[in-house]
């Protein structure tokens, strides 16, 4: 077992979303610098079940970086120390062995802890309910070719839509600020044929539903730029404000 | 509810007005530095007392200064009421944040920079706008030798030694003396207040790390703004940067800066 790994770990625990909760330190032992940092959780959860302890419960899912389950703030940054990978794609040797690792939950009003590590990330779909949609009719898909999209356009489509709402803006953000989410899922279909017509209606039904779940206002650090593991940009930020001013300035509606 | 209402209580909108008035402020900083260059000027401050004349009584600059003072309030009470907006947003916080990791430490420190800015504006314009306005600034006389632009300066007092005043803000009369014409002109005498000012050390201080703070706020805040009215692109981008660090976060604050210290140690 020669260059495996003893770490120490300091895992947030609470045991429901009303619980103070507070740190447990756990030592690990024997953990290869190739196992990811959820296969060193589940080698600590093994030990925890066999000694009769409540294991440590954490959200994960696809393991593949995909899926946007997996959710841990890792020693001050979400994700761990890496850039463009989620949790599931960090391993452990991007740690050094000896090392004291720091892990808690997301931490956000509008994202109440449900249990240790994991938390109620629905204010998400809450947002995206209230209009990160396009409305079309049932049927036959259109032939492709009939909707001409300008390749650049298409790019930048595809590269806001690669947002796996994971959370990590939020939790990088200083203010909870949930922008770069909801401007990612604003830009997918501002940028497309298909989004325009209800283009206004859903950026002003997102912003409010995303100041109701009570995320903080966006000051532009671009902690959330730098911390996502998909490399959303900024830019989306500008077009949803820009979207946003302009659809107060100019709907329709009362 | 108005759309207006919606609008202006949304985080978006909320930002916008911190953004306008932000960016409006910034283009005052500009016009305030290159007017106040005149301190630095050889003549015992008549071009700096004049300018401060046609400064408060110009209807034009009389009417934008209105706006600039709502601005500020706008600006400052908008920009902590969301900063503690956002404290609420993550009412527990983490034991352990790498903010340095993807941030510069500017953009995550506006509320502090800025309020230091407002306890700044306070002390300046009570000790010179609220003097200039309603204190008991003494007039001086100048005597400017239109032939060879000479200018000599004296306190506009009467034979008892007590000071004078003149109904106008500023009285402008030429007269003649052996064949020379000369320019008299009487005002009050702001540049002698401002140079008796800064021979306070400790004001000085005040001045050189407020700033420092304008500085460190205008070099996250400038190109912020922009982002918040939804101006971001490659295009102009570099400009915008450019500005914010050179323009706004260097040369404003430095030529403001050198005024003070100038009274100081070498005037």
């Amino acid at each position: 077992m020669s260059g495996n790994m003893n770490l120490t770990l300091k895992v947030w625990r609470q045991k429901n979303k009303d619980d103070r909760g507070k740190f447990e330190t756990y030592p690990v032992q024997h953990i290869s610098p190739d196992m990811s940092f959820l296969e060193m959780f589940d080698v600590l959860n093994e030990r925890l079940i066999n000694e009769g302890k409540d294991p440590v419960a954490f959200d994960h899912d696809c393991r593949e970086g995909i899926c946007g389950m997996c959710s841990m703030f890792i020693n001050g940054r979400p994700h761990g120390p890496l850039q463009g990978v989620t949790t599931c794609q960090l391993h452990m040797r991007s740690f050094r062995n000896g090392d004291t690792i720091v892990v808690e939950p997301w931490r956000a009003t509008a994202f109440p802890v449900i249990k240790d590590l994991a938390v109620d990330r629905s204010a998400f779909d809450r947002v995206i309910s209230a209009g990160g949609f396009i409305s079309v009719n049932t049927g036959n898909a259109q032939d492709a070719n009939s909707i001409p999209v300008p390749k650049d356009d298409a790019d930048a489509a595809f590269a806001a839509a690669t947002c796996i709402g994971c959370g990590a803006c939020v939790a990088a953000c200083k203010n909870a600020s949930a922008m770069l989410f909801v401007s990612a899922k604003v830009s997918q279909f501002a940028l497309l044929p298909q989004g325009q017509a209800e283009r206004q209606e859903r950026v002003l039904s997102m912003v409010a539903q995303m100041d109701a779940e009570g995320f903080g206002s966006c000051t532009n650090t671009g902690a959330c730029e730098a911390e996502c593991p998909k490399g959303i940009s900024l830019s989306n930020i500008a077009r949803m404000n820009r979207d946003y001013i302009g659809a107060q300035l100019s709907t329709q509606k009362a | 509810m108005s759309w207006f209402t919606r609008m202006f209580t949304s985080t978006i909108g909320q930002k916008l007005i911190v953004a306008l008035t932000g960016l409006f402020l910034s283009t005052f900083l500009v016009v305030h530095m290159v007017g106040n260059l005149q301190l630095f000027k050889d003549d015992q401050g008549m071009s700096f007392n004049l300018y401060s004349v046609f400064m408060t009584s110009n209807p034009l600059i009389k009417t934008v200064s209105y706006i600039l003072y709502l601005s500020i309030l706008f600006h400052a009470f908008k920009g902590l009421h969301l900063a503690y907006k956002n404290l609420k947003a993550r009412p527990v916080g983490y034991a352990v944040v790498n903010g340095k990791a993807n941030s510069h430490w500017t953009s995550r420190s506006m509320g502090v920079l800025g309020t230091i800015i407002l306890v700044f504006i306070v002390v300046h314009m009570n000790d010179f706008w609220a003097e200039y306005k309603f204190g008991h600034i003494p007039y001086v006389q100048y005597e400017e030798n239109l032939q060879t632009g000479e200018i000599k300066s004296k306190p506009y007092i009467d034979e008892a030694g007590n000071p004078k005043t003149i109904a106008k803000k500023v009285e402008e009369t030429i007269i003649s003396k052996d064949g020379i014409d000369y320019k008299l002109t009487i005002t009050k005498d702001l540049y002698a207040e401002v140079a008796e000012a800064f021979n306070n050390p400790l004001l000085v201080l005040l001045y050189v790390i407020a700033m420092f703070a304008v500085g460190f706020h205008l070099f996250h805040g400038f190109k912020s703004g922009f982002q918040t009215l939804g101006l971001n692109h490659p295009r102009y981008n570099p400009a915008i940067q450019f500005l914010s660090t050179w323009v706004f976060a260097v040369i404003i604050p430095a030529g403001f800066a050198a005024m003070p210290l100038y009274f100081l140690l070498i005037k």
